[in-house]
């Protein structure tokens, strides 16, 4: 039986112990194979390691939000007047919810328009963490009972007339400086604000002080008092070529709270 | 940007009245296509390609590469990202789910810094802080960062998430056997097992609206503009304007993970 | 929930059942390397223990993957990870690393050792046992000497194989652990192995248990020598093992990286009695001095000496104290890298159920499954010393009795 034919020669010898297990190893790994044509999802490594037919039905996932440019097609009005306005940059769909059903089905389908004085706080009350000067209220004393948009349109929602005090926008810089020594002093004390900053607030700065001479007008040894100022309050004087040269004022003294420490 | 929904044309009246039949028939042809388009968009049947080979050459993830940024300084917390991402994408309301959260950080006088995100923000933040001794406060929101060397596709076990050609980290939802390994190796916690499905779930950046031209959810209602989609390597791309005029930062750059959201005025205290 | 943690990680992912599993794959890695150390290394006082320990083995090796599929969204799917698996992926690898280790290693050595038995005891029986013996030799009946010597060379040469896919085995699963950079409990070079050597500390004590109760439950004595060497070895993996922990333990301390914060609070406030109680006191400290002092080392007796009939209690009970240990040490790993938030501001809570697929009563089950597979194996393949067949002179007609059943 083992003959001349070499390569059984040497199957022969192999023990049977190997023979037979190799039998075994060469069924599993042919199951495997077998189990990879069939059961590996035909779109599988079509453009890397995972199948490419998913990226497709991730695709056809439903839509919910119809995006601001599709409502400009119906509503060129609304959207060309809140384009100049301080809500320009706030998409209908903030306020009025996902639309898609609306624009497929207009007439049935209506999306909301709340009216509700709890609606709009949610981007205006006042909260600390909020950017400065980003237009806030407090809820409880602005206006209370009144609907919002009783004196804000939506789409121009610039109120009736320009708020009167700073502390409208700037509500914490102006709580902070009610209980400091600098208390008495008017915003206009220190900064200058066009007119304007009230209708477009980052591109009309107010101004700012710029050197130390500026609080030397009331703080330096023999600075005069400000005239609009009682004549009681006690200033604090310093000798303005010796008291922290190099460095301007502000960079220790807060001027909203100085000697807050 | 491609697959516009047609514009509707306006009929041209003759001068003393009519309108001719070619154009009225037009007309009707314009108007009714959209209806036709959005709605064989929504049903996501066969007929989708067919109507978007009409309409609008076909995507090709190949020519994209998207990013996103986020400056912190303009985020208002109002929540309005994380609850249109929820409504978008139909991720359950409960507490722990979140594709997108925002976190508020309250850095006090005295240096201690405290976090809060009361349901991942989809609410605002009723909470108000007491004004009394904060130093600095703002708001970060967070989201998938589409690495591009993510952990979790690294880690998981059978292909089911990937990076696609256009740089969107994508889950294959049938595919995921949920081992939630991806989960362990997110270190921004932007993971989680869908309580339904049990498979693994995340931000896909609407990748659904994306290759349809529109920008994500949280992108569209954000009403200050705190969020910027885009194209890395695109000049015309809002991203790119964003790249050039903000230093940016990513979360845990020390972990080599290459997010692909871009926050500008991020302070040191996030993580 | 204290401090603030990411809203996605108030529910942990993963559960009870992913501290059973390496909990089982590191009692086959430790119960080999015993088997290895008689067959390798030559200790011949723990040869009692040498087929025991590949029955055990093979017993829990067989119960391991089911804690992982109960744990999946979609086991269902599990067969995924042999089907296209990720290769950058530690956890797709481990698939094949543990299909190597059963087929390649265990299982192999397990028929070479015992085909010569399985022939002789099944030869001339009928029944379903003496065909499912038949079965298991393949049909390779050839017990002449230069087959069995084949069969024992084979063994030793597995066996040799094996020594270092034991510790892939469960150095793997350290890796899984140790590779996961976004987890500052987890990320560690020192992880896999750890987790190697109290794997190897909990096999070596499991089959401690497994030999004094199987030996009872026969009626036979116990070998003092053999429980002696157990202890020593017992001893010598226990030092090995405390000395690494305490390395980690001391790095991290003296390193003081930005996690240090959140991870002692989570140490005080969630880990006190798993860590400090279980796993240190309980599960290492107390059994390292008593062994020391009880089990002999270097001399023929302990530094204590115990007569032998407290001296197995003993060891039985810090075996025990030692699974409790290494149970924690798992628990640890897995629960101690959920519990804080990876923003590292605060600390979360794990809520253990005592039914559904990830609670108590399932774990436990699981745990216990081993414990079932191993008497029926031991029905297939008894491993006792007394129960080896002995081939026949060939002169000898008549065989020698098979054991019953």
């Amino acid at each position: 039986m083992a003959g001349r034919f070499a390569p059984w020669r040497v199957f022969a010898a192999v023990p049977q112990q190997v023979r037979r297990l190799a039998i075994v190893v060469a069924v599993l790994v042919a199951a495997l194979i077998v189990a990879r044509a069939l059961l590996v999802p035909p779109t599988f490594g079509d453009r890397g390691h995972y199948r490419a037919a998913s990226v497709d039905s991730i695709e056809k996932l439903p839509i919910r939000y119809a995006g601001h440019e599709a409502c400009a097609m119906c509503h060129p009005q609304v959207v060309e007047r809140k384009a100049s306005s301080f809500h320009r940059g706030v998409a209908c769909e903030v306020c009025h919810g996902p639309a898609v059903q609306h624009t497929t089905n207009p007439i049935e389908v209506k999306p909301p328009a709340p009216r509700d004085r709890a609606f709009c706080p949610r981007c205006h009350a006042f909260n600390a963490a909020r950017p400065t000067g980003f237009p806030q209220i407090d809820t409880t004393q602005h206006n209370p009972g009144v609907p919002c948009f009783a004196c804000h349109n939506p789409h121009d929602p610039t109120p009736s007339h320009p708020p009167e005090s700073c502390a409208a926008c700037h509500g914490m810089i102006f709580r902070t400086e009610a209980v400091s020594p600098h208390a008495p002093l008017p915003c206009t004390e220190c900064h200058t604000a066009d007119p304007r900053h009230k209708e477009a607030p980052r591109q009309w700065l107010p101004t700012k002080p710029v050197d130390r001479e500026f609080c030397g007008g009331c703080h330096a040894a023999g600075a005069p008092a400000p005239a609009s100022l009682p004549a009681s309050l006690r200033i604090p004087r310093v000798d303005l070529a010796t008291h922290g040269e190099r460095y301007v004022c502000w960079q220790c003294h807060y001027p909203h709270y100085p000697e807050a420490n | 940007m491609a697959d516009e929904i047609p514009a509707t044309g306006s009929a041209s009246a003759r001068p003393g009245g009519g309108i001719p039949r070619r154009v009225f028939l037009g007309a009707c042809a314009a108007v009714a296509a959209p209806a036709l388009l959005t709605a064989a968009r929504q049903d996501g049947g066969a007929a989708q390609g067919a109507a978007d080979a009409t309409a609008a050459p076909r995507y090709d993830p190949r020519v994209h590469n998207y990013g996103m940024g986020v400056d912190v300084n303009k985020c208002i917390g109002c929540g309005r990202c994380a609850a249109a991402c929820k409504e978008e994408n139909d991720v359950p309301r409960d507490p722990h789910y979140c594709r997108t959260w925002i976190e508020r950080y309250v850095i006090k006088t005295d240096g201690e810094c405290e976090v809060d995100s009361p349901n991942g923000g989809i609410d605002g933040f009723p909470e108000p802080v007491a004004e009394g001794d904060v130093m600095r406060a703002f708001f970060v929101p967070k989201l998938c960062n589409h690495c591009a060397n993510a952990p979790c596709v690294q880690v998981c076990p059978v292909g089911a998430t990937f990076s696609t050609e256009d740089g969107v980290v994508l889950v294959d939802e049938s595919y995921c056997i949920g081992c939630r390994y991806c989960i362990q190796a997110c270190p921004y916690g932007a993971r989680f097992l869908h309580p339904v499905s049990k498979t693994a779930q995340k931000c896909t950046f609407c990748y659904h609206r994306v290759v349809r031209g529109l920008v994500p959810a949280c992108v569209e209602v954000c009403p200050t503009g705190a969020r910027i989609f885009g194209e890395v390597q695109r000049p015309s791309s809002p991203l790119t304007r964003f790249r050039r005029f903000n230093a940016l930062q990513v979360l845990k750059p020390q972990l080599n993970t290459e997010p692909r959201v871009y926050y500008a005025n991020l302070d040191g205290q996030v993580r | 929930m204290q401090g603030y943690i990411y809203p996605n990680e108030y529910e942990l992912q993963w559960s009870l059942l992913i501290v059973v599993y390496p909990y089982l794959t590191g009692l086959v890695a430790g119960a080999f390397i015993l088997a290895s150390l008689a067959r390798v290394f030559n200790v011949k006082e723990v040869q009692p223990t040498y087929r025991l320990s590949l029955v055990t083995a093979l017993a829990f090796l067989i119960a391991a993957p089911l804690p992982l599929l109960a744990h999946l969204g979609h086991p269902e799917r599990a067969l995924e990870i042999f089907l296209t698996p990720n290769v950058r992926s530690a956890m797709a690898m481990f698939g094949f690393v543990y299909a190597w280790y059963l087929m390649m290693v265990l299982l192999l050595e397990i028929w070479f050792d015992f085909r010569k038995d399985l022939v002789i005891w099944a030869e001339g029986k009928t029944g379903f046992l003496a065909w499912f013996r038949r079965l298991l030799t393949l049909g390779v009946k050839d017990l002449s000497d230069k087959s069995l010597v084949f069969d024992d060379k084979a063994g030793k040469l597995i066996t040799i194989i094996g020594i270092p896919s034991a510790f892939l085995l469960h150095g793997y699963v350290g890796f899984i652990f140790g590779s996961v950079k976004a987890n500052p409990w987890w990320s560690s070079v020192l992880m896999p192995v750890v987790f190697l050597f109290s794997a190897i500390v909990s096999g070596i004590a499991l089959m401690l248990l497994v030999y004094v109760v199987t030996s009872r439950a026969r009626g036979k004595p116990l070998d003092m020598v053999c429980l002696d060497k157990l202890a020593a070895f017992l001893l010598y993996a226990l030092v090995v093992d405390f000395s690494l922990e305490m390395l980690d333990v001391t790095q991290r301390l003296y390193e003081a990286e930005e996690s240090i914060s959140i991870l002692g609070q989570m140490l005080q406030n969630r880990l006190v009695i798993s860590l400090l109680v279980l796993q240190v006191t309980v599960g290492t400290i107390v059994p390292l001095i008593t062994l020391f002092l009880v089990a002999p080392t270097v001399r023929t007796k302990g530094l204590i000496r115990v007569p032998d009939a407290p001296r197995w209690l003993i060891y039985f009970v810090m075996a025990v104290l030692i699974q409790i240990g290494i149970f924690s040490t798992r628990w640890n790993v897995v629960f101690g890298g959920q519990l804080f938030s990876k923003s590292l501001r605060g600390l979360t809570t794990y809520k253990l159920e005592f039914l559904g697929i990830e609670g108590i009563l399932v774990a436990a089950a699981i745990v216990l499954l081993p414990l079932v597979i191993l008497w029926l194996l031991v029905k297939v393949v008894p491993p006792w010393p007394d129960a080896a067949a002995e081939v026949a002179p060939e002169s000898d007609e008549s065989a020698p009795l098979p054991p019953a059943g």
